[in-house]
């Protein structure tokens, strides 16, 4: 090879393959839709998050005189509630609760729920029967009835409301990662690791986990979307938090009162979950065609 | 230049004269699962199958689709569990003698479809590195030996290492699968239809490669595939199966030059063949073969045989010996005095 | 087919089992004695360990399962705390304004669906398509209790067209199917509609574009089949598919209706489900809820068998 002497036919040393993630990332970030919704996602979190450095208004303060301003009204751009609390400050506060309440329950469900699926589609056998049959059960409830049951009966909470959700999902990310799992491990590829000598949870480090956490993660992710909408309608129903607190569900409930008085007011914490709701519903069609390379 | 360093292979121990992998009474029943409305039934996927692989030699192992080829590979890697019978590696029962894991070091296997053989998320490099990072070598050695490996097959490492399987091509991911199975340094590599989806110019070209390397690298081969003009340029020895069952057996030679198992004869009548003075004049057995859910009594072929005959379906032929080289066959017809009419006479001898 | 059916039908005793032990354990599931719900805040030792005993608390759980499942085959869900009245009279009382409500949802949400899914799969890559799709994204993302509200914002508070609550003039429950009873129902029922209405999209359009890309809508429009035809073929072809999705989303309107009667205050199970949890009566809770369950499944049990009747190639799964 060294003799050829002209640099054209030289072969380029070692190109550098990307990994698969960085081409799905490279490729979700070409998607304008999923830029712009995770831009909204980002920015709302972020004002949830550094809210007291806003510089706006305490959201517990309120002024029986100030009640329902309308939108607009100077100082109150998003007008004031039912107690005369600034509304974009318990909006923004609002988020905190709101979005906790709506993430955690998929991220916790999705740590569990894989590892269920994990193990009852490599495992097989009787320990997939027990696992799926168990799922099979929860699946007999409609989402929201389950939640609501949960939640009914552990009495109302933020920790309670957390709680029902999380086991509402599980199940649904269980058959998912099941599915999943069983459909990698029957790839050669594993069948050639499990020549090789390698031990089960080698196999699972190795070749299992790469392969099934894409899929799981971005049904995971359309799962906020459910979440954020029954999180909030269970503090809607007053099984979440309590007042005072901001919370987009609760102001929308205790703010029904003003529907005659201000209703764009009322409506507003509505707006808010309706756009977090949204946001990840599309961001999670956008991961879902990103991740499809082979397209 | 970085001296790359290979897994010891396992020491020889019995010799030349004995055989690397010996075969007895291999048996692989599938339950399919029953219900309250339907009974419980089972796959005969492999029955009672024995053979004998010698230290150097190819074995071809051939038959139609669902014959037990693919299952025989993967019991013989201890993929799956098999309901009875032995597997001796030179001497040493597995599972007794000689440990699982040695024997994955021993055994490699190369699968057909080289894209679900190679994980997506996986580097080449990384998917041949580890085999041998499982057996204890340090991450920089394996990655060496990969790359050196890389280069044993035709690719050029610097080219190659760092890319995706979706990224190369079919030919070329199965060089990759064949770099794979010979870095635990194994002594035996099965050949699961390996070179079957490719094309015909890329398939002899990795033809050629596998001969190569059982050479340099001393290698015995079971080479499985359902394409008989592959089977007879590389093997020394064949195995015919049909539902399950060995039907014939010996080496390559006596058994395409002179087929005594009417399935053999019929699976050599349908291959295409340029010359008009070998075509045969048997025909050609029709239809799919027989669910082996539920396989035919005694002999297996007879629903499919031209020449069956009432004891086929009476009594299961054995193995007999045809001639004096290890040509066998299981057929009522090469057995004096079986009862079918087309066999020899008492007075013909063998 | 029929090994089919009864293969199917043995499939759900066990799930049946399993939906009512998760109904019997969630009043075990509630924090505190089960029994402080009944008692009275000033109750006596000795009038607790009577109640315990009446209620059958003080045996083992496996036992009190087995005894409540075998009232609950007998029709006997235990007597609502609040109201003193059976429990299964109080949710079969409910259950035909959830029925009713969770219908005429399903006839909105299955045209709307159907409707914009065909125009927006035969018009894929269009800007129609884009409006059509974003419409069904925002149905399967909106929070149907604000949309409720926002509805009744629109249309009662704003324009004064319709009742913004109850299904009855003065607040009566009586049903009738006059207008002045009508009006009561379309607020709830458009709500309602607007999930299963962008599922149903998604789900039509999908078929709609297979479809229209196989081979044999080629071979029949080469054939000269006029466009109309090739709608009416796709329409034959997608719609065992889109009613199978329906029957699904109208099991979970009949079980998910609790946020949307409460918004429309709609005398339903899921009003009652309401009343039940925020009086901690339990027995009430407990009884609704496995109805509403029982309700589902068998529901799904029905599409899975119509499904297979319409569509032979599903019985082989």
């Amino acid at each position: 090879m060294s003799a050829i002497s002209e640099p054209a036919l030289q072969v380029p040393a070692a190109p550098k393959s990307n990994g698969y993630w960085t081409t799905v990332g490279r490729r979700l970030l070409r998607d304008k839709l999923s830029v712009l919704c995770g831009s909204i996602l980002l920015a709302i979190l972020l004002a949830a998050l550094f809210a007291p450095w806003l510089g706006v208004a305490d959201p517990y303060q309120g002024s029986m005189i100030r009640r329902l301003r309308p939108v607009g009204t100077p100082n109150y751009i998003l007008g004031t509630d039912e107690l005369g609390r600034d509304m974009l400050a318990r909006l923004i506060y609002g988020g905190r609760l709101s979005l906790l309440t709506g993430i955690l329950p998929v991220f916790l469900a999705f740590i569990v729920g894989t590892t269920l699926g994990l193990i009852a589609g490599y495992a097989g056998g009787k320990l997939n029967t027990i696992i799926m049959r168990t799922v099979d059960v929860f699946f007999a409830f409609p989402s929201v009835l389950l939640a609501i049951a949960i939640s009914g009966a552990l009495g109302a909470g933020i920790l309670n409301s957390i709680v029902s959700l999380t086991i509402v999902f599980i199940p649904q990310i269980t058959r998912v990662a099941e599915s999943v799992t069983t459909g990698v491990r029957n790839r050669d590829f594993v069948e050639a690791a499990r020549a090789s000598g390698a031990d089960t949870l080698t196999i699972m480090r190795v070749h299992m986990l790469g392969n099934v956490l894409g899929p799981i993660f971005v049904y995971a992710t359309g799962l906020i979307s459910v979440s954020m909408i029954l999180a909030s309608g269970l503090s809607f129903l007053g099984l979440g938090t309590k007042p005072p607190e901001p919370e987009w569900g609760l102001m929308l409930n205790t703010l029904r009162t003003a529907i005659y008085a201000n209703p764009v007011v009322a409506a507003l914490p509505g707006v808010m979950i309706f756009a977090v709701s949204i946001c990840f519903n599309l961001l999670s069609d956008g991961l879902r065609s990103a991740m499809d390379i082979r397209n | 230049m970085t001296e790359v360093t290979a897994l010891a292979p396992l020491e020889d121990l019995g010799g030349e004269a004995q055989p690397l992998l010996t075969v007895r009474g291999l048996t692989k029943h599938f339950p399919v699962r029953g219900d309250l409305f339907s009974p419980r039934k089972t796959v005969h996927a492999v029955d009672d199958v024995s053979f004998e692989v010698a230290k150097g030699e190819t074995v071809g192992i051939v038959g139609e689709s669902g014959c037990g080829k693919s299952t025989t590979a993967r019991l013989l890697m201890h993929l799956m569990d098999y309901d009875s019978g032995d597997i001796i590696y030179d001497g040493m029962k597995v599972g007794r003698e000689l440990s699982l894991r040695d024997l994955r070091r021993a055994m490699q296997m190369v699968f057909q479809d080289s894209y679900a053989s190679l994980n997506p998320r996986l580097t080449i490099e990384e998917s041949i590195a580890f085999g041998p990072r499982v057996h204890g070598m340090a991450a920089a050695e394996a990655q060496l030996l990969a790359r050196d490996l890389l280069g044993k097959v035709g690719l050029r490492p610097e080219t190659f290492a760092n890319r995706y399987p979706h990224e190369i091509s079919g030919g070329q991911r199965q060089r990759v699968n064949i770099a794979r199975a010979l870095a635990l340094s194994p002594r035996l590599v099965i050949l699961d239809e390996a070179v079957s989806a490719l094309d015909k110019s890329v398939e002899a070209q990795v033809l050629n490669l596998l001969v190569d390397l059982k050479r340099e690298f001393g290698l015995t081969y079971i080479f499985i595939s359902h394409d008989l003009n592959v089977v007879r340029y590389i093997s020394d020895r064949v195995l015919v199966m049909y539902l399950g069952q060995v039907v014939e057996l010996g080496p390559i030679d006596g058994v395409w030059g002179n087929p005594v198992h009417p399935y053999t004869r019929a699976l050599l009548a349908a291959m295409p063949t340029s010359d008009p003075d070998n075509r045969t004049q048997i025909a050609p057995i029709t239809g799919d073969p027989p669910n082996p859910i539920d396989p035919p009594q005694a002999c297996r072929f007879h629903t499919r045989c031209p020449f069956v005959d009432t004891v086929c379906s009476m009594v299961a032929p054995k193995l007999a010996d045809i001639g004096t080289d290890g040509h066998q066959a299981a057929c009522h017809m090469a057995v004096a005095g079986s009862g079918h009419s087309r066999a020899p006479g008492p007075n013909a001898g063998t | 087919m029929l090994a089919y059916i009864a293969r199917r039908i043995v499939y759900v005793i066990p799930i049946v089992i399993g939906v009512a032990l998760v109904c019997f354990l969630l009043v075990h599931l509630a924090p505190g004695d089960p029994l402080v719900a009944i008692l009275p805040a000033d109750a006596s030792q000795e009038l607790a360990a009577q109640l315990r005993t009446a209620y059958g608390f003080d045996r083992p759980l496996p036992v009190q399962f087995g005894i409540w499942v075998w009232k609950a085959l007998n029709g006997d869900l235990g007597t609502s705390i609040a109201s003193g009245r059976p429990v299964l009279a109080e949710v079969m009382s409910a259950v035909g304004n959830t029925i009713m409500l969770a219908l005429a949802a399903a006839a909105i949400g299955f045209f709307l669906g159907v409707s914009l899914g065909l125009i927006a799969g035969y018009y894929r890559n269009t800007w129609i398509d884009k409006v059509a799709t974003s419409i069904a994204v925002m149905g399967v993302s909106v929070p149907h209790y604000w949309l409720g509200i926002v509805l009744v914002i629109i249309f009662s508070v704003q324009l004064n067209w319709l009742p913004a609550v109850g299904a009855g003039p003065g607040g009566s429950s009586s049903w009738a199917w006059d207008w002045t009873h009508m009006q009561y129902l379309i607020l709830p029922a458009l709500t309602s509609a607007a999930i299963p209405m962008g599922i149903i999209t998604r789900t039509v359009r999908a078929l709609t574009g297979d479809i229209l890309s196989q081979d044999f809508v080629e071979a029949l429009r080469a054939k000269g089949l006029n466009e109309r035809g090739v709608f009416r073929h796709v329409i034959k072809n997608a719609a065992p598919t889109a009613m199978a999705v329906m029957g699904l989303q109208l099991g979970y309107m009949l079980g998910g209706s609790i946020l949307i009667e409460t918004v429309f205050s709609w005398p339903g199970t899921g009003l009652l489900l309401n009343s039940a949890i925020f009086q901690r009566d339990l027995p009430l809770l407990q009884g609704t809820i496995l109805v509403l369950a029982l309700f589902f499944v068998f529901l799904n049990l029905i599409v899975d068998i119509a499904q297979a009747t319409i569509d032979p190639r599903i019985k082989r799964s």
